[in-house]
């Protein structure tokens, strides 16, 4: 386990910017700013034009750290406190919930829930306690 | 033209994850451990990212059509089905195995940082397996020939 500061000010403003990519790529384009589908769509476009528009955004979220680097002098902080294994096995069930529930935290989490969606409220609720619930197996009772 | 100004929503976001802690996992994993070491920072990363959206999209609705498209692309799903919740659970097991999710990963690979590449790669593998399944569902649900009345 790795303490980590209360940082509310970082995060708020960090999730302000979040927001403002959200409301620009649907003024732009019209689309929900999901990770996942985006993320889908890079390697399953229904055309050359769709794939652009899905790279460009990528494009754009690998600059975002760059930027900070430029701001702060330092790449963002990147602290593990699980193992390997807990990696891989993780980022497996993530691409197939994902895929199966239709979002994350990005398109059900924030546009979905702005959008005032049910299938998002009730795929983000989801998502929470599960998660919730795992840390604290994992963290409490396997690793207590 | 339409790129640059999409490539800038992507830049916000990846900015935005990066100020925001939410592709650090001990950040991430902390905001769930209520019962340890708490970090409750995530919740204004969600709530600041809301509170933008949710005004912002409802400024933008008032237009008629986006800016550089005929129409806006919002999903039409309403099913609330045993795939959504699911899918959901699944999604929230690897996110607190990991401290993971695919918003907060993907500007990080700029980083170059293993974890994060390693974490990456099994996305990916995961995404296209579950792909897979749902075509393998797909196909078992489809009757071979329906019998003629």
């Amino acid at each position: 386990m790795i303490e980590t500061e209360f940082t509310p000010f970082a995060a708020g403003l960090g999730g302000v910017l979040i927001g403002f990519g959200a409301v620009l790529l649907m003024w732009a384009r019209g689309n929900v700013f999901g990770a996942t589908g985006i993320l889908a769509g890079v390697f399953h476009p229904s055309s050359s034009s769709d794939w652009a528009w899905r790279v460009a955004v990528l494009a754009g979220m690998l600059t975002g750290p760059f930027v900070y680097l430029f701001i702060t002098g330092a790449m963002p902080q990147i602290q593990v406190p699980v193992s390997t294994p807990a990696m891989v096995i993780g980022g497996l069930l993530v691409g197939i919930g994902v895929t199966f529930g239709a979002g994350c935290t990005s398109g059900h989490g924030v546009c979905g829930m702005a959008r005032l969606s049910p299938r998002s409220f009730v795929a983000t609720a989801t998502f929470m306690a599960v998660t919730a619930l795992t840390v604290f197996v994992m963290r409490h009772i396997v690793g207590g | 033209m339409h790129l640059i100004v999409i490539y800038v929503a992507g830049l916000l976001f990846g900015l935005g994850i990066s100020i925001s802690g939410m592709g650090n996992p001990a950040k991430v994993l902390n905001f769930f451990d209520v019962a340890g070491v708490w970090d409750p920072s995530l919740a204004f990363v969600m709530g600041g990212a809301l509170i933008v959206t949710f005004i912002g999209y409802r400024l933008v609705f008032r237009i008629p059509q986006p800016m550089f498209e005929p129409a806006f692309h919002l999903p039409t799903s309403r099913v609330i089905d045993a795939r959504l919740i699911g899918g959901s659970a699944v999604f929230g097991l690897g996110w607190g195995l990991s401290g993971f999710c695919p918003g907060g990963v993907l500007p990080m690979i700029s980083t170059g940082d293993g974890s994060v590449l390693i974490f990456s790669g099994a996305l990916i593998a995961g995404m296209f397996l579950a792909r897979w399944m749902m075509g393998v569902i797909a196909k078992r649900n489809t009757p071979a020939a329906t019998p003629a009345e």
